[in-house]
């Protein structure tokens, strides 16, 4: 048993630590993520620069190979700053998936434009009606000739309006909810018989939705097998829940220390807020949550890294717990801010409103306790 | 102890139900079903043709209104239907706060000035109690009021403002003494928001919002007779206000409304083969919810019942303030998580009910109404202050 991180493992960790502190102001990070693009092209390139980009990508394919604890380490320090360029999503959502099952050509096209800052991704497999069931797929993939034809509609696919190229899951056989005949597909995003329509979303990022009408694709464009696409759509999810509740975690912290801090400060019938018990159980409480959620996470992010039986048990307790204990968290901060909570003008509303998009990404608290309970 | 409505009551039931039918305009209602927020002169225009029915300031003294009285069943009705009928709620700065403080402790004067202009929706109030520095410590508050001659000047600053954007009237809290006990040296002042010296500056809320303000004061002069009451009884005034203010606070009839909608619209939400009502976990949430609701119903019933018999809204006001508020945040959380990840999407005020939001057409309001209910227990006394309420008051801890 054993806690600590390597050496490796903290040289990131203070790098990106470092890079909030220094470039990740609070006005900064607004002014980011009220521009037109949502984030800078420049941190972007800083990143690949560092080498943050090739993390999840392995050794062979010209990645940095990390595990998924590096991942954690990045993905908890951007909790902390609320950083809005597209992490996730570009690069553990979906460069990693390509590094495991693309084909060659795909993984030329993508993976060191990738790791070098110069393209996007996103991972597009809601659908309206699929809620968070994965093996939901209503949009078709039809074969034709050595071509794929593709019809249907992807909601709220986050980084959707800079993606370059988009991993799209499509039913290539079977029914509506079965698992088997699930396939991924990487397609452009500016391929004929695409429409998006692009937003913002809540927590300052931005997301699309996205229809496919006869959209013909060349049979290259697969991914993996034919039929067989649930199961890396699964582990892509996985290990995404991993990486978003580390997120969560940083950003719970942030929202205690501040909270606690506010509450020392703030004063009402002459004395600071933080004197009266029932505040400083409360605080308490949101502490005692985010070291819960914490253990977990690391709990989960090494049985998932041993590929232990029990890991998708594991990965499912701890999204439950994110999920609980984002939304206490999240909520008390305000309330304990009190009118000064409620405004846009300060962070703490913010880190709120992304704990609460946290609380639904890949599947809420109630569907993951029953995940955890049917396996 | 009846639970059965008399036939009288059946009848004014009926009464509403075709009043409404008839009356609520339809482009007010149009905004309403879509949750899009209304200008100052859609809510002016509602209030007036509730006035003119008799039916916007029922809980003032009939010699004020000029009303007939409503028994405490028709009230109820009134309100279970209006809210049913989901037309807008009224703005409760004058008619609900600033009255009854003018018509229990006003000059004849005041009375002839103000409350016509009230009752007929023609002036605006809003409320300047809170300051930076006093939130859950409304006594600290530092607005100084100095009289010179026959005229108070006023120095301070006002926050968490709502709707001061559309106000012709503040009613202020003000400190016109210093005092070794800090409630007795502030009083009650009416301020004519044209005056020069006032200037309101906009807070953006989380959910993207424009509705609460910063309203500075620099050197406002208020002529002498503004003052209601006694110089030094504005604390008194205050709390008897504050009571007012937290009877009407549970909404329970709005909630009603909004929960059968819940249900609705979960029935027709997809969920592998049936639809998320079906859902045991969600299904839960929401039969849980109607048995608190049912219970915060009844708490507002017997306080209502026993106010009607001469008694007068106390701590047991600060329950209805907790529960029912409990209750808002809790619906509207339970309406974020039905639409999942349609509820991210964000868009502006004016955006809203436009074509150009994604996601089933009611989406758009969800997340932003979520947010904005963040206040509902912090405001009018957070809930943490009417649990000390209720533990001073009724536990006698």
């Amino acid at each position: 048993m054993d806690f600590t991180f390597n050496e490796e493992q903290t040289m990131i960790q203070d790098q990106v630590e470092q890079f909030i502190q220094k470039e990740y102001s609070w006005e900064t990070r607004q002014d980011l993520s009220n521009s037109e693009l949502g984030f800078s092209n420049e941190n972007w390139k800083t990143f690949a620069e560092l080498g943050w980009l090739g993390i999840a990508i392995s050794e062979d394919n010209g990645g940095f190979g990390g595990s998924a604890i590096e991942t954690m380490l990045i993905m908890e320090e951007f909790g902390k700053g609320l950083v809005v360029e597209p992490f996730l999503e570009t690069i553990v959502m979906s460069s990693a998936v390509l590094d495991k099952y693309g084909n060659d050509e795909q993984k030329t096209d993508v993976l060191s434009p990738v790791i070098n800052g110069e393209m996007h991704l996103a991972l597009a497999y809601a659908e309206p009606q699929s809620r968070f069931n994965l093996s939901d797929v209503v949009t078709q993939a039809r074969a034709e000739g050595d071509s794929f034809i593709l019809n249907g509609f992807k909601s709220v696919v986050m980084n959707g309006p800079s993606a370059n190229k988009f991993i799209v899951s499509a039913r290539t056989s079977g029914n509506q909810l079965d698992k088997k005949g699930i396939s991924l597909f990487l397609i452009d995003s500016d391929v004929n018989g695409i429409t998006k329509t692009d937003y913002k979303t809540v927590d300052g990022r931005k997301a699309s939705d996205i229809v496919l009408e006869n959209v013909s694709v060349p049979g290259e464009s697969l991914i993996g097998t034919l039929d067989e696409g649930f199961e890396i759509l699964d582990e892509a999810i996985d290990r995404s829940i991993l990486a978003i509740s580390a997120e969560a975690v940083g950003a719970m912290e942030v929202l205690y220390k501040t909270t606690v801090e506010y509450t020392k400060t703030r004063e009402q019938f002459g004395t600071p807020i933080g004197k009266f018990q029932v505040l400083q159980h409360r605080m308490v409480d949101m502490f005692m949550e985010y070291e819960q959620c914490k253990s977990l996470l690391y709990m989960a992010t090494m049985k998932n890294e041993e590929g232990a039986d029990d890991a998708k048990k594991a990965i499912s307790g701890l999204k439950y717990q994110v999920g609980k204990a984002g939304k206490f968290v999240g909520q008390q901060s305000v309330q304990l801010h009190g009118g000064m909570g409620v405004t846009d003008e300060l962070n703490v509303g913010h880190y709120f409103k992304r704990l609460t998009t946290i609380g639904t990404i890949f599947g809420n608290a109630d569907f993951h306790l029953k995940q955890y309970t049917a396996l | 102890m009846d639970l059965t409505f008399s036939d009288s009551d059946l009848s004014f039931r009926r009464e509403v139900v075709a009043f409404l039918k008839n009356e609520y305009p339809s482009d007010i209602k149009e905004k309403q079903d879509k949750r899009v927020p209304l200008e100052k002169e859609e809510i002016i225009r509602w209030q007036k043709i509730l006035h003119s029915k008799e039916w916007f300031a029922i809980n003032w003294p009939t010699e004020f209104s000029g009303y007939q009285e409503l028994s405490v069943t028709e009230k109820y009705i009134l309100q279970e239907e209006l809210a049913r009928a989901n037309t807008p709620t009224t703005i409760p700065f004058g008619m609900g706060m600033c009255a009854p403080v003018i018509y229990s402790f006003g000059t004849e004067e005041q009375k002839q000035k103000h409350l016509p202009s009230i009752l007929n929706s023609d002036v605006w109030w809003c409320q300047g109690y809170s300051e930076p520095g006093s939130g859950s410590d409304l006594a600290s508050l530092k607005t100084k009021a100095e009289l010179v001659g026959d005229k108070y000047i006023v120095n301070g600053t006002k926050t968490w403002t709502t709707l001061a954007q559309h106000a012709d009237w503040i009613f202020c809290l003000v400190r016109t003494e210093t005092t070794s006990i800090k409630q007795e040296g502030i009083s009650f002042l009416l301020i004519d928001m044209k005056t020069p010296g006032i200037e309101v500056k906009p807070i953006i809320t989380i959910d993207g919002s424009h509705e609460v303000n910063m309203v500075y004061l620099d050197n406002v002069e208020v002529p002498k007779e503004n003052l209601v009451g006694e110089e030094g009884q504005g604390w008194n005034i205050a709390k008897f206000l504050l009571a007012h203010e937290r009877s009407g606070i549970a909404g329970i009839a709005a909630l009603k409304r909004e929960l059968s909608r819940l249900r609705e619209l979960s029935s027709e939400i997809p969920l592998g083969e049936g639809t998320l009502i079906e859902d045991p976990q969600f299904r839960n949430k929401i039969e849980e919810t109607d048995i608190e609701l049912t219970a915060t119903e009844f708490t507002e019933l017997r306080t209502l019942a026993a106010m009607s018999q001469g008694g007068s809204p106390g701590a047991e006001s600060s329950i209805l303030k907790i529960k029912g508020t409990e209750l808002q945040q809790t619906i509207s959380e339970l309406f974020v998580e039905m639409l999942a990840y349609y509820a991210h999407p964000f868009y502006l005020e004016n955006e809203i009910g436009s074509n150009e939001t994604v996601g089933p057409d009611y989406a758009a309001p969800v997340m932003p109404h979520y947010l904005n209910y963040r206040k509902v227990s912090i405001y009018g006394g957070s809930n943490e202050i009417q649990r000390n309420v209720i533990s001073k008051a009724i536990l006698g801890l």
